[in-house]
């Protein structure tokens, strides 16, 4: 066991894991923060996606204690209270979600990527998300829904 | 526009959203209980093997062990195999053949995957430990993967019980009259067509956590399913887990289905019977390799297709044989989806005199093989479309011409297909009009010519698809070997309030079910969106349902849903009527308002439930309480159809298609909330888009072994390989069921392998199998 601390959501957590845990696994099993999800092992999917010092990054390609110290941000610390942020708000306007597994990490990437495109095109949206799999919604409404954050972002 | 807010028709945003896009949902793998331990399954590395001796001594001693389990674990206990759920008989009239499933092996594997040990440890990386100190002592024996090669004489035999391989040899129609319509033909058109394997990945993986309560003998079983009620019948009336009162099985927050969830599999099965054994919860949640290895698969059809043709191209006969993979065991529903969700809709959307269909199942070393979103439907339309449109271009027509020439009239319905549908509605010559508009299709030479400016090669292609959906009636599919009915269950409850409480046998794993049906109680009794729950996923609470697959919430649990209010408004009645002291004749009701005709008296729906909860002032003969029970069984299927019409661009240089436009036009029947509509659409022909152009499971042919076991090698659609779509709706209301709806879970899934496979066809001016993949695209593209 190694003890780990960094901050998470604003709030400094300390912990003592195993060497080998993930990030990931970090998150949901020490934390029991369980909106960022797990859908494969060849870090492919996605799903995991966080922000560790304001970049997005998969969580589960990452080791907890390679976080140590960071300023890690998950789908739960996104809104500002009972504020949703504007990409939260955009997927559901424009439905960018069905079953909702992809969503939190979906969501991550998409705020990094407009941070970083603040006015992405179609194009850029859809090479951007390259790395999130989604499998019920097509992708149509999610690119919807990110240049719609993105316009509201103040692109 | 819809008369209330929020109701029938409207494009409201999605209640179940909130929790999502927090964060907050909950999924199982997001469940833990006190005292979990974690299961872990050693699975087979062959794809068949005799097991001669399971060695379990060093995995035992390994830390944080709890137990170790291997099949004759299950067996002493008499906890049976797996089953399939439809009876399926031969030509000759034998029954199909259904080896015995276990959940641990007994004495063999059959595919590589297969489960042959449960190890249950404190943590999930204890238990994976140990699970490699297991020494298994396996035989390897021969294996066969291929449905081709599965019925041949010295393949494989993957189960003494079914010599041949030969699950059953099945025939649908007339085969006298095919015979003397091709004898009479003056042109004919043939095709052999691979319907290549499917993996369905929704994105979360299956995960179970069982749970046994040593106090009251209860178990409980979370699980990731689609139908949670059919998974507790099976479990405790066929596989013997407990009698049904004391198994509540709970779905919560589903990450997706496509039909891989329908399923009772060896997992959840071994899960809950070992926390019994153990005495603690047990959780297993599927890494994605293990989900690529046993999640049922999809398709995998070998198709041989004949079809005959007059002068003026008027269809006289079609005659189809068709293999069909059943992988190693045959899965809950495997034996129906090459049969009746298949054959029956080989009529497609055209007068067809006659057709005859064989199809042979076989067994074959892999993953067993169920319904993939669209289950059988799609493997139809992609036989009965391909064949269209090539025998277009073998007549020199344009194939949207040749179909309208065969299209049922609209005027024609009830129409009976020569393969037992009784098609209800439809209106296939404005569908297909609609979506030739949206693409203008009449425009495609002009863009053709721009696109060989560029080097490029341009293609379009249609489908004209039809499909049966809200499956099912019961009669009907009963006396097609269906082991269970398939209606479904609801109760609309009020609160003493106002609020409504709705329970349903449907299961929503992303289709919006919260959302859609609260629309149509706000719509149907006035209540405001906001004060709807629609509860769903839990055996305890919900009356027991059949669940959600096979486009059927709407059209089946919604129809419920619709019955139990009806009721709601008969009893309101005769409440309103005693309280404003008027006939029960004489209340007239409207979005959950009664009013007394011809006078301004009225009173609410919120006013009526507080009566009936608080009943001070009531009708003597009338009971308290405002909450009603229904079942509906649906009268017959629903028939949506549509066309779609994809528009391709080829680099010959490269071998890669790009999808520049896609119409799709469909006709649902009416439609509650078009957003949720149009969402599904996408998604069925982003997942058909898949099938068309990269995904495929494939099996090394020697060795059996699995090659795509992982998102590395299973290329599965992302953002930058698809289009944005053209999505438009047409409308002949479905005259079976209350709504007047269709269902369209299934249908992009449907339509969209053969449109693009048609395109491809067009932009090479040669046949590929799917996926067309790069390479296939370039080679075809270097030898035009
Ligand atoms: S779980 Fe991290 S990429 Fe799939
Ligand atoms: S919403 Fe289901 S995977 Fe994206």
């Amino acid at each position: 066991m190694t003890s780990v601390t960094m901050t998470v959501n604003g709030k400094s957590v300390t912990r003592d894991v195993e060497p080998n845990t993930l990030l990931v696994q970090f998150i949901r099993e020490n934390l029991r923060l369980t909106g960022t999800h797990v859908g494969c092992d060849t870090s492919q999917c996605g799903a995991c996606t966080v922000h560790v010092n304001g970049d997005s990054v998969k969580s589960c390609t990452m080791l907890a204690v390679q976080a140590e110290g960071a300023d890690v941000t998950t789908i739960e610390g996104l809104a500002n209270g009972d504020e949703l942020h504007p990409m939260q708000e955009a997927f559901k306007e424009n439905h960018g979600l069905q079953c909702g597994f992809c969503t939190p990490g979906m969501i991550m990437s998409a705020v990094d990527l407009v941070k970083r495109n603040p006015n992405p095109s179609e194009d850029t949206i859809r090479h951007e998300l390259e790395g999130n799999i989604c499998r019920c919604t097509g992708y149509h409404n999610i690119v919807k829904s990110v240049k719609s954050a993105a316009e509201k972002m103040g692109g | 526009m819809s008369a209330v807010e929020n109701g029938i028709g409207a494009s409201v945003t999605r209640k179940e959203d909130q929790r999502f896009i927090t964060g907050n949902g909950n999924y199982l793998d997001d469940i833990n209980k006190a005292g979990q331990a974690y299961g872990h399954f050693l699975r087979s590395p062959y794809a068949h093997a005799k097991i001669k001796n399971i060695d379990l001594t060093a995995a035992r001693a390994a830390p944080g062990v709890i137990d170790i389990f291997v099949g004759a674990d299950m067996a002493a206990d008499e906890v049976g195999g797996l089953i399939c759920g439809w009876g399926i008989s031969s030509k000759d009239g034998s029954p199909h053949v259904a080896p015995p499933h276990p959940c641990l092996a007994m004495g063999s594997v059959k595919h590589v995957g297969d489960q042959v040990a449960f190890v249950v440890a404190e943590s999930v990386q204890e238990a994976k430990d140990a699970a490699e100190l297991i020494e298994v002592d396996y035989e390897e024996l021969p294996s066969v993967t291929d449905v081709r090669k599965a019925g041949v004489a010295g393949a494989a035999q993957v189960h003494d019980e079914a010599p041949g391989n030969q699950c059953y040899d099945w025939e649908i129609g007339d085969k006298e009259a095919v015979d003397a319509a091709f004898a009479n033909a003056h042109h004919v058109t043939k095709m052999d067509l691979i319907n290549n394997r499917l993996a369905p990945n929704p994105m979360e993986p299956r995960a179970a956590l069982g749970e046994y309560d040593r106090g009251t003998g209860e178990y409980t079983l979370y699980t990731t399913s689609q139908n949670p009620h059919v998974a507790r019948l099976i479990l405790s009336a066929f596989v013997n887990i407990a009698p049904e009162h004391k198994l509540r099985v709970i779905a919560p927050d589903v990450g997706g289905g496509f039909g891989s969830k329908i399923f009772v599999y060896a997992e959840e099965t071994t899960t809950i019977w070992a926390s019994k054994k153990v005495g603690r919860p047990i959780k297993w949640t599927a890494d994605r390799s293990e989900a690529f290895m046993t999640d049922a698969h999809g398709r995998d059809h070998a198709t041989h297709a004949e079809m005959a043709f007059d002068a003026d191209g008027h269809i006289l006969g079609f005659r189809v044989a068709t293999k069909a993979n059943m992988g190693a065991y045959l899965s809950t529903f495997a034996s129906a989806v090459p049969t009746y969700l298949y054959a029956t809709l080989l009529n497609g959307q055209y007068k067809m005199p006659c057709i005859y269909a064989e199809v042979q199942a076989l067994f074959t070393n892999t993953t067993p093989v169920d319904a993939y979103r669209g289950a059988g439907r799609p493997e139809a339309t992609y036989v009965v479309e391909r064949m269209m449109e090539r025998a277009a271009r073998d007549m020199n027509m344009d194939p949207t011409d040749l179909r309208m020439k065969n299209f049922i009239a609209p005027d024609a319905y009830p129409y009976e297909t020569p393969v037992i549908m009784t098609y209800d509605s439809g209106d296939y010559p404005q569908t297909l009009n609609l979506a030739k508009n949206m693409i203008s299709y009449d425009g495609f030479q002009a863009r053709k010519a721009e696109s060989a400016s560029r080097g490029k090669l341009r293609g379009i292609g249609s489908a004209a698809y039809i499909e049966a959906c809200g499956i099912a009636p019961s009669a009907a599919v009963g006396s097609l070997g269906a082991g269970v009915g398939l209606w479904e269950s609801a109760e609309v409850r009020f609160n003493p309030t106002g609020s409504v409480t709705v329970f349903t046998g449907s299961h929503s794993h992303g289709q919006g079910h919260e959302t859609t049906f609260a629309q149509l109680i706000a719509d149907k009794l006035g209540v405001p969106f906001d004060n709807v729950e629609v509860v769903h996923g839990d055996t305890t609470k919900v009356p027991f349902g059949m669940g959600t697959y096979g486009s059927r919430s709407l059209a089946v649990g919604g129809s419920a849903i619709v019955k139990a209010a009806d009721k709601i408004v008969e009893k309101a009645k005769k409440i309103a009527a005693h309280l404003m002291e008027a006939s029960a004749d004489d209340i007239e009701h409207a979005h959950g308002v009664f009013s007394v005709a011809g006078t301004d008296k009225q009173l609410t729906i919120g006013e009526i439930a507080f009566a009936a909860y608080v009943p001070h002032n009531y009708p003597e003969d009338l009971e308290p309480g405002l909450a009603e029970n229904a079942f509906y069984d649906p009268l017959n299927f629903t028939f949506p159809a549509g066309t779609h019409i994809a528009e391709v661009e080829i680099d010959p240089a490269t071998g890669v298609v790009e999808v520049v436009d896609w119409a799709a036009a469909d006709d649902f029947g009416n439609v509650i909330n078009p957003m949720i509509v149009e969402g599904q659409v996408h998604g069925g022909v982003a997942q058909g888009i898949g099938q068309a152009l990269l995904e495929g499971v494939v099996y090394d042919d020697d060795s059996g072994q699995l090659l795509t076991g992982s998102y590395m090698d299973y290329c599965m659609p992302r953002a930058d390989d698809l289009p944005n779509f053209k999505v438009e709706a047409t409308n002949t209301p479905c005259p079976s069921n209350p709504l007047g709806v269709k269902g369209c879970g299934e249908a992009g899934a449907i339509a969209a392998p053969a449109a693009l496979m048609n395109a491809i066809t067009d932009a090479l001016g040669k046949e590929i199998d799917m996926p067309a993949t790069p390479e296939k695209v370039w080679r075809a593209a270097q030898s035009a």
